[in-house]
C-alpha cells in the first residue's frame, strides 16, 4: 500500500511539477498584479485593492463576458453537430483498413500553424478572395464574408472541429456494436436507437469534446482578431489589448483570472457528466 | 401459421465465401429447433437472417406465413437473445426489460408490471433497480431471455446463448430454458455448437456443416440413424472407417476394413458388392466380452477415463477402436491386457460420404 502510493507520486510528479511552475505560479503571479493599480507609464504598483475587479464587472464587460460565452458555447454546438456524423462514420462505418489514413486526415491541420491557417481564411473570405473571384465567374456579385461574426464562428468551427472528432471517435468507436442490434431487434428504429443508445452511450467523448471546444474558445483571440477585424470584442481579444495596447497589466490580469474563474465554475457545474465521462 | 418459419433456398456470401447455401428449412409453430454445427457451419448466419441482421442474396424468408424481405430487424415479429447477452450497461435490468416495451409504445403504466412479471419468469423478482455489471454470467443471461420474451415474439432466436456459463449452470439453465418454451409455446430456434445441448433441448435439430444442413431430425432419429460421416463424427461415433464391401446377402453385407478386420452390417439397401462403404459403431454399443455378431481378439491400448465411463482405445489387428464401458464395470483392466469385443450387425451404420443434393 505504501509502495503504491510512492510509485503513484512519482509517476504524476514530472506532470505536478509542470503544472505547478507553468500554470498554479503564474495564475497567483496574475492574481497578485490584478491587486495592483498601473502606473502612469505602464508599469505596476503593488497594492491590494479589489477596484480592477469592480471595473470588470461594468455592463460593458460583462457583456463582452458574455458574448465570448456565446462564441464558445455555439462553437461546442456547431463542432458537436458537425463532428457526431463524422466520428460515428470514422467508428463505425469506414472499412477497418482505411481508418487510420483517415485519422491522419483529421490531425493533417495541425502540421501548418493555426495563425497561418487563419490567414488562408482570410485570403479566400475576402472581398477579392478566392471565394468571391469564383462566384464572380458565375455571375455573382461579391459577398461580404470577411470582418463579421461570421467569419469568426467559421474560423472558430473550423480550428477546433478535430478537437471534438477525436474524443467523439475514441467512444463511438469502442460502442459495442451488438447494442445497437439489440436495440434494432427489441423494436428501436435506427432513429430511436441513435437517441437511445449510440447518444448515451458515447455521451463520455460529447462531454469530452465539448470541454476540449469550450474552454479554448472561450479564451479564443485569433480568429476574432484575423477573421472579425477586431470589429467585435470578445473577452480574449480584450485581455490582449490590455497587455499590449493599453498597457494596463493589473486590469489585464483582473480579466484574465475571471476568465479562469468563469471555466473552473462551469467545470464544477458540469462536473458530473464529466466524472461519468471517465467512467 | 403464427409462430412458424419457412427458410426457403436461401443463400448468403461474405466476400465469395458461402457462409448459407441453399438452405431451405421448415420450423413449425411452438417447436423448439436446434441449429447444431461446428463454428464456421453457417448456423449464426442463418439466425441472423432470420432476425434480419443479414440480407440474402438469394431466397425467402417467411415468418407466421409473411415474406419478411422487406422488412428491417425492428419491424420483424421475432427477438433474439444475443451470445454475449448484448444488454444496455447505461440501463438498469428494469430499463433493459422495458426497452422494447418502449419501443412498442406498451402504455407507460403497464411497463412496470411486465416487466416485473418477466423477472418472475426467469426467476429473478425484485431484481430491477440493479445494474448490469452487478450481475453474474446467469443472471446476465436470464435478464436478456426477459428482455426478449417480454415481448411475446412470434418467434424467440437464440444465439449460443450458454456458451459462456460454466457446465454446472449451463445444464440447469437448458432445463429452464426447455420449460420456459413449453410453458410459453413460443417457436424456439436455437443455435448451439453442443451436441449434448441439442439433445437435451430440441424437438427436433439440424446439423449444419459448410453452409447446408446435413440432415434434420428428432435426437432419437438423429442419435440412432445418423446419415453422413459429419453428423456421426459430430454426434460422437467414434468408430467411423472406410470398407470394401465383399458380399451383401440374407439381409446382412460382409465388409472389410483398410486393417483387414472383417464384420458384417446390417444391410440398409446401400451397400454394393466390389464397392466402398463408410461405417460406424458408437463406442457404447461396443461388449468387451463375446457372444455378438462381430466378435474379435483384442488388445487395450489405452484407457481415457471419463468418470462415468472409460473409453478405451483396443487394437483388434490393424484397426483401434473405441469401446465406452460403464465405470462400475470398468475396474481391474489395464493396458496391454488381452480382451474379446464384440458388437451386433443392428450396430453398424452405414453412413453417405457427403449429404445428398437437396430434392
Amino acid at each position: 500500500m505504501k509502495g503504491a502510493r510512492r510509485q503513484a507520486i512519482l509517476l504524476l510528479l514530472p506532470c505536478l511539477l509542470a503544472l505547478l511552475v507553468l500554470f498554479l505560479l503564474p495564475q497567483v503571479l496574475m492574481f497578485a498584479t490584478s491587486l495592483g493599480r498601473r502606473s502612469a507609464y505602464g508599469g505596476v504598483i503593488r497594492d491590494v485593492s479589489l477596484l480592477n475587479y469592480v471595473r470588470a464587472l461594468d455592463p460593458i464587460y460583462l457583456r463582452i463576458l458574455a458574448r465570448s460565452v456565446g462564441l464558445a458555447f455555439f462553437t461546442t454546438l456547431f463542432c458537436l453537430l458537425m463532428a457526431y456524423p463524422v466520428s460515428y462514420w470514422l467508428g463505425v462505418k469506414a472499412p477497418e483498413k482505411w481508418r487510420n489514413a483517415l485519422l491522419v486526415l483529421v490531425i493533417l491541420p495541425f502540421w501548418t500553424s493555426f495563425l497561418v491557417r487563419m490567414y488562408a481564411w482570410v485570403f479566400m473570405l475576402r472581398t477579392e478572395g478566392l471565394l468571391n473571384l469564383f462566384l464572380g465567374e458565375l455571375g455573382i456579385a461579391p459577398l461580404n464574408m470577411l470582418y463579421n461574426d461570421f467569419a469568426v464562428m467559421l474560423g472558430q468551427v473550423y480550428g477546433e472541429l478535430p478537437f471534438m472528432i477525436l474524443p467523439l471517435y475514441a467512444s463511438i468507436e469502442k460502442l459495442d456494436r451488438s447494442l445497437l442490434e439489440a436495440a434494432a431487434d427489441l423494436g428501436a428504429s435506427p432513429l430511436r436507437s441513435l437517441w437511445r443508445v449510440t447518444i448515451p452511450l458515447t455521451a463520455p467523448g460529447i462531454v469530452a469534446g465539448s470541454v476540449l471546444v469550450f474552454i479554448p474558445s472561450l479564451g479564443a483571440y485569433l480568429a476574432p482578431d484575423l477573421l472579425g477585424g477586431a470589429r467585435t470584442v470578445y473577452i480574449g481579444n480584450l485581455i490582449q489589448s490590455q497587455f499590449a495596447v493599453a498597457r494596463d497589466m493589473p486590469f489585464g490580469s483582473a480579466l484574465s483570472f475571471l476568465l479562469s474563474l468563469t471555466v473552473l465554475v462551469l467545470l464544477y457545474v458540469f462536473r458530473r457528466p464529466l466524472r461519468a465521462s471517465q467512467a | 401459421m403464427r409462430g412458424a418459419v419457412s427458410v426457403q433456398g436461401i443463400t448468403k456470401t461474405f466476400g465469395g465465401l458461402a457462409a448459407v447455401q441453399d438452405v431451405s428449412l421448415d420450423v413449425k409453430p411452438g417447436e423448439f429447433l436446434t441449429l447444431l454445427g461446428p463454428s464456421g457451419c453457417g448456423k449464426t448466419t442463418l439466425l441472423r437472417l432470420i432476425a434480419g441482421f443479414e440480407e440474402p442474396d438469394r431466397g425467402a424468408i417467411l415468418i407466421s406465413g409473411r415474406d419478411v424481405a422487406a422488412l428491417p430487424p425492428n419491424e420483424r415479429p421475432v427477438n433474439t437473445v444475443f451470445q454475449h447477452y448484448a444488454l444496455f450497461p447505461h440501463r438498469t435490468v428494469a430499463g433493459n426489460i422495458a426497452f422494447g416495451l418502449e419501443m412498442k409504445n406498451v402504455p407507460r403504466s403497464e411497463i412496470p408490471g411486465r416487466v416485473e412479471k418477466g423477472l418472475e419468469m426467469v426467476r429473478l423478482p425484485g431484481f430491477g433497480e440493479r445494474r448490469i455489471d452487478q450481475l453474474s454470467g446467469g443472471q446476465k443471461q436470464r435478464i436478456a431471455l426477459a428482455r426478449a420474451v417480454v415481448l411475446e415474439p412470434e418467434v424467440l432466436l437464440l444465439d449460443e446463448p450458454m456458451a459462456a456459463l460454466d457446465l454446472k449452470l449451463r445444464k440447469e439453465m437448458q432445463v429452464e430454458v426447455k420449460n420456459l418454451q413449453e410453458r410459453l409455446k413460443i417457436t424456439f430456434v436455437f443455435v448451439t455448437h453442443d451436441q449434448d445441448e441439442a439433445l437435451t433441448m430440441s424437438d427436433r435439430i439440424a446439423v449444419m456443416n459448410q453452409g447446408r444442413v446435413e440432415q434434420l431430425g428428432t435426437p432419437e432419429e438423429l442419435y440412432e440413424r445418423p446419415r453422413t460421416r459429419f453428423v456421426a463424427d459430430f454426434l460422437a461415433v467414434k468408430n467411423i472407417v472406410e470398407v470394401a464391401v465383399e458380399s451383401v446377402e440374407g439381409g446382412k453385407a460382409r465388409v472389410r476394413t483398410g486393417g483387414g478386420t472383417v464384420l458384417f452390417a446390417k444391410d440398409d439397401g446401400g451397400y454394393t458388392v466390389g464397392g466402398k462403404a463408410w461405417i460406424g459403431v458408437r463406442p457404447e454399443q461396443i461388449a468387451l466380452s463375446g457372444g455378438a455378431e462381430n466378435s474379435y481378439p483384442a488388445v487395450i491400448d489405452d484407457e481415457i477415463y471419463l468418470g462415468d465411463c472409460t473409453d478405451w482405445q483396443v487394437r483388434v489387428g490393424q484397426d483401434v477402436l473405441t469401446v465406452s464401458e460403464q465405470a462400475t464395470s470398468a475396474r481391474g483392466r489395464k493396458r496391454g491386457d488381452a480382451a474379446t469385443v464384440s458388437f451386433p450387425a443392428e450396430a453398424v451404420l452405414r453412413l453417405d460420404d457427403k449429404p445428398a443434393p437437396p430434392a
